[in-house]
């Protein structure tokens, strides 16, 4: 067990060396510690609607402004990104795990399993996430931060269920998946001890490509109104700035800052996933 | 050998960046070769003889670095071409059959497309109807019909593979041809059609070849000359005949002794002990740990490669003794 | 008859792909062959690529069933009783692969691949009692286990990964063996260490080894009894020294001429052999007809039975004046 965990904590940490893994990781692990120490500094119920005095530019009092609803927008930032993060993280896990269990299965025991899950990975892959999506949100009338997470994870699975298959169908003619077999070892301990830990780099990527397109797709619904009522978000923040025309009366304070987080949350994840793809693909690596 | 050398390397360093440290995969090696000549380079996998085929090219990529040496051909040191001369002379002058190169051909690119693609690339002047004319001679030339042209390497046998990948390297003629390996995955009757083709093939267009291997059994039916490397060094280097006749490096005796024969039954010898890593070489001389001759120098002193014989290069204190070389 | 056979094929035929409209490949027809109890020995399986001997592995491990044909192991037939699908049979044959990397998990120290199979066919329960019994047969095939254990596959030589690999063998104690080309990818100085340790299985510890190679140099240093292949069928069979000594199919005639000799005044004899590579004649005849150079009216009528006797025995119109039999040695 210890050297699996070696195994495990060495190849998970081998990639931080690359100077953009390093990048990415500080830029997010600065964004969950906005969320985490603001609120010593920044009284975060300023973030509820009709707190403060309405569409002020920014002042000292008030670092980032206040919007039309009577926000401070400083705090609806501290309150917002945190839950931003989580409902994609939160997406994105959910999504690589049913992904990566189903893409196990299919690519493990091929045949009818295969040709079953593949059909329906394959058809939910042809179908626009966004307007299911605005289906389901629209049917969906209480939807929370944990919720609209689970919407997004239930159609954005196959991605991953896509890439852990293919890998399977490769891992699974490796000969030491044939010896397991000759150690006596039966089908679900395969899949457990001998496939899956080889797997966590490529499930590590994917997740980290399912939560910005988790986030992307949360912003979405947000922008149109059809995310969490109650709780700031930055999409929120964007869909009230488009509602009360930020824009054209020169607001410029309202949209810029949900705006520029997004794009470092982007970028941070963006340096992450190609660091790891430079891990998990050994023939980029060497060609640095 | 002979006056004018068509390839001379002299004092060639390759090394790798691993982690802080530099391991050195070829150590100050010199070599000639004339032209014509058939050169073979044995050892172990990690000796550095694939590093060596690719950094003639200057095919070798990071980590590898070429340290220090020159690489004459024909009078033009290779390490010194800009990349838009390298270009050129990559092909036209040397080419190489790469490890596995039969498994390098794009399956979906029919076989006449991927060898027009080279001719085009190289020379742009010649004519569709000539190019395919070259395409039909060089596909006799390595005894395959010329129907093969019209099929998709998918539909190809590894030796027909193989021979088209020959084909290939000759399509400009070049001084000297660099195969590594050509033979490995191929069985034994596929593997003679193929090297015989090579020998033919190389004497027609006159050029030199260097065969890397670790089969001595096919060295012997392939090369004029045989060099050993171990550990990055050029350790044995003799006539094929003299080779296999009188080996003179311990390691070399051991290589030839340790062949199972196929005429006889015999016990079966292996090499003790395994090559050492590059980046924890013993001191002096680095066969010494596996040597049934070891004396105390030998730990102690790195042998020099030294002339013991009209051409017979040999890195060993006990053959330097006993041909009372050293001073 | 006293005690069955410890492996009894027969008729064993496998067959891959195939439709309306295609005719399936035969990788191996109507093969026979026996492996007694109580007399272990080293059955070597030569033959090109193609020539099916992989597939007789894979059908020995159970890896594969034969469309026609009955695998017997102890008497019983392994897929009609199921033993096929049990520990124990798991357990009394195994294997010893080609590519002495892939059989190990990079994930894993590669002891891991020694223990799995204790814990499995619950021969060791204890951690210091599994420790034991690695560090026992490791050393059985010359390794010191402080220089392997707890590393990992890409940090040992072929050689020495595939030694594990066979002290995992000696360590199951099964009582046949399938070693698939176990040398092929290792380098020459090493083999001779693998080899002997394959000699040592059989002769210390009583297990039988089918020896898969192309290599009949090394087949003919370890191996008691030779199977050729080609195209599927058996075209020689007979005891290892004699066949490769002075072969009579003309098929095993071209592969011992092929070997290169490592001395350079023994150069390829000239060609005998039509050149080409593996044949497509029908197989309604000879399978080697397209590239014989003795070929006769006779062979594109039938394939030709065993002939010979003395436990030799050739698939060759050549021999037919001799004694002919129809099942092999």
């Amino acid at each position: 067990m210890r050297a699996f965990l070696t195994n495990t904590i060495g190849g998970t940490l081998r990639p931080l060396a690359n100077p953009r893994m390093s990048v990415g990781v500080g830029i997010l692990l600065a964004l969950v510690l906005l969320g985490l120490v603001g609120p010593m500094f920044v009284d975060v119920r300023l973030s509820e609607p009709i707190s403060v005095r309405t569409n002020q530019p920014p002042s000292w009092a008030h670092p980032l402004g206040t919007d039309s609803g009577g926000r401070e927008l400083i705090a609806v930032m501290i309150a917002g990104t945190p839950q931003t993060l989580k409902m994609g993280i939160l997406a994105g896990f959910i999504g690589v795990l049913i992904g990566t269990f189903l893409g196990l299965i299919s690519g493990y025991f091929g045949g009818w399993t295969d040709r079953i899950i593949s059909a329906v990975t394959d058809t939910m892959l042809t179908i626009p996430p966004l307007a299911i999506l605005l289906v389901v949100a629209a049917a969906v009338r209480a939807v929370n931060v944990e919720s609209m997470a689970l919407i997004i994870a239930s159609l954005s699975w196959m991605y991953a269920a896509r890439v852990v298959r293919a890998q399977t169908l490769s891992l699974r003619e490796q000969s030491y998946v044939q010896m397991a077999r000759l150690s006596g070892m039966g089908h679900m301990r395969i899949l457990l001890a001998e496939i899956f830990p080889n797997m966590v780099p490529i499930a590590f990527a994917s997740l980290v490509g399912a939560t910005s397109g988790a986030i992307l797709s949360g912003m979405g619904l947000e922008v149109l109104g059809l995310g969490p009522q109650n709780v700031p978000t930055l999409g929120m923040t964007i869909y009230w700035a488009l509602l009360y025309a930020a824009f054209s009366r020169g607001m410029w304070w309202w949209w810029t800052p949900p705006v520029l987080i997004l794009v470092l949350l982007f970028l941070a994840l963006f340096l992450i996933s190609s660091a790891l793809d430079d891990f998990a693909n050994p023939r980029l690596r060497s060609s640095r | 050998m002979i006056d004018a050398p068509l390839l001379s390397i002299n004092d060639l360093s390759v090394s790798y960046a691993i982690g802080n440290e530099r391991a050195r995969a070829v150590d100050g090696l010199s070599l000639t070769l004339g032209a014509g000549q058939r050169l073979g380079i044995v050892g172990e996998s990690g000796s550095g003889k694939s590093t060596l085929a690719l950094a003639l090219m200057r095919l070798h990529k990071p980590p590898a670095m070429i340290d220090s040496g020159q690489i004459l051909l024909g009078g033009t040191d290779i390490l010194r071409l800009d990349q838009g001369a390298l270009r050129k002379f990559r092909w036209s002058e040397v080419a190489l059959i790469p490890q596995g190169a039969m498994n390098a051909l794009n399956p979906v690119i029919k076989v006449r497309e991927q060898m027009a693609d080279t001719i085009r690339a190289h020379r742009r002047d010649m004519s569709a109807r000539d190019i395919n004319k070259r395409i039909d001679e060089l596909l006799v030339r390595v005894g395959l019909s010329t129907s093969v042209a019209g099929l998709y390497p998918h539909e190809l046998s590894g030796g027909m593979k193989q021979r088209v990948c020959i084909a290939l390297a000759i399509v400009l003629e070049p001084k000297l041809i660099i195969a590594d390996e050509p033979t490995s995955a191929l069985d034994v009757v596929v593997q003679r059609v193929v090297i015989e083709t090579l020998k033919d093939v190389q004497a027609q267009i006159g050029a030199a070849m260097i065969m890397i291997g670790h089969d001595m059994g096919l060295m012997a039916q392939s090369v004029d000359h045989l060099a050993v490397m171990y550990a990055g060094r050029l350790v044995d280097q003799a006539p094929i005949r003299e080779f296999f006749r009188r080996p003179l490096h311990p390691y070399s005796q051991l290589l030839i002794s340790s062949l199972p024969s196929p005429d006889e039954t015999r016990p079966l010898a292996g090499i003790p002990g395994m090559q050492p890593s590059l980046l924890d070489l013993p001191a002096g001389c680095a066969f010494h740990p596996r040597c049934p001759l070891v004396q105390p120098i030998c730990r102690e002193v790195m042998p020099p490669l030294e002339t013991v014989e009209p051409h017979r290069r040999v890195a060993c204190h006990v053959v330097a003794e006993a041909y009372n070389v050293r001073a | 008859m006293s005690a069955p056979d410890l492996l009894n094929l027969e008729g064993v035929t496998v067959t891959f792909g195939g439709g309306i409209h295609k005719a399936p490949f035969v990788a191996l027809e109507d093969l026979s062959l026996s492996i007694p109890t109580g007399a272990p020995e080293i059955i070597a399986v030569a033959g090109e690529s193609g020539s099916g001997k992989t597939t007789l592995g894979r059908v020995i491990l159970g890896l594969t069933k034969p469309v026609r044909g009955r695998v017997a192991f102890d008497g019983a037939d392994i897929w009609a009783t199921g033993a096929v699908h049990s520990r124990g049979y798991l357990r009394s044959v195994q294997a010893v692969f080609q590519d002495p990397f892939s059989v190990f998990n990079p994930f894993y120290p590669v002891e891991h691949l020694l223990r799995a199979p204790l814990k499995m066919f619950g021969i060791a329960r204890g951690r210091a009692e599994q420790d034991e019994r690695i560090t026992t047969a490791l050393r059985q095939v010359g390794l010191k286990p402080e220089q392997v254990v707890g590393r990992y596959p890409h940090q040992l030589s072929g050689g020495q990964r595939q030694r594990i690999v066979v002290a995992r063998a000696l360590m199951l104690r099964p009582r046949l063996i399938v070693a698939d080309e176990p040398v092929s990818m290792i380098d020459a100085s090493l083999r001779a260490n693998v080899l002997e340790n394959l000699r040592a299985l059989r002769d210390e510890h009583g297990i039988s080894i089918l020896y898969i190679t192309h290599d009949l140099a090394t087949a003919r240093q370890v191996s008691n009894r030779l199977y050729v292949l080609y195209r599927g069928r058996a075209v020689e069979i007979g005891a290892a020294g004699d066949v490769i000594g002075a072969p009579k199919h003309p098929y095993t005639q071209l592969l011992m001429s092929s070997i290169p000799r490592p001395d350079p005044d023994a150069p390829w004899p000239a060609e005998h052999v039509r050149k080409g590579e593996i044949g497509t004649s029908d197989r309604a005849a000879c399978v080697f007809l397209d590239r014989c150079p003795h070929r006769m009216p006779i062979c594109a009528k039938q394939p030709p039975d065993f002939m010979l006797g003395d436990g030799r025995a050739v698939s060759c119109y050549l021999y037919s004046d001799g004694r002919s039999e129809t099942a092999a040695a």
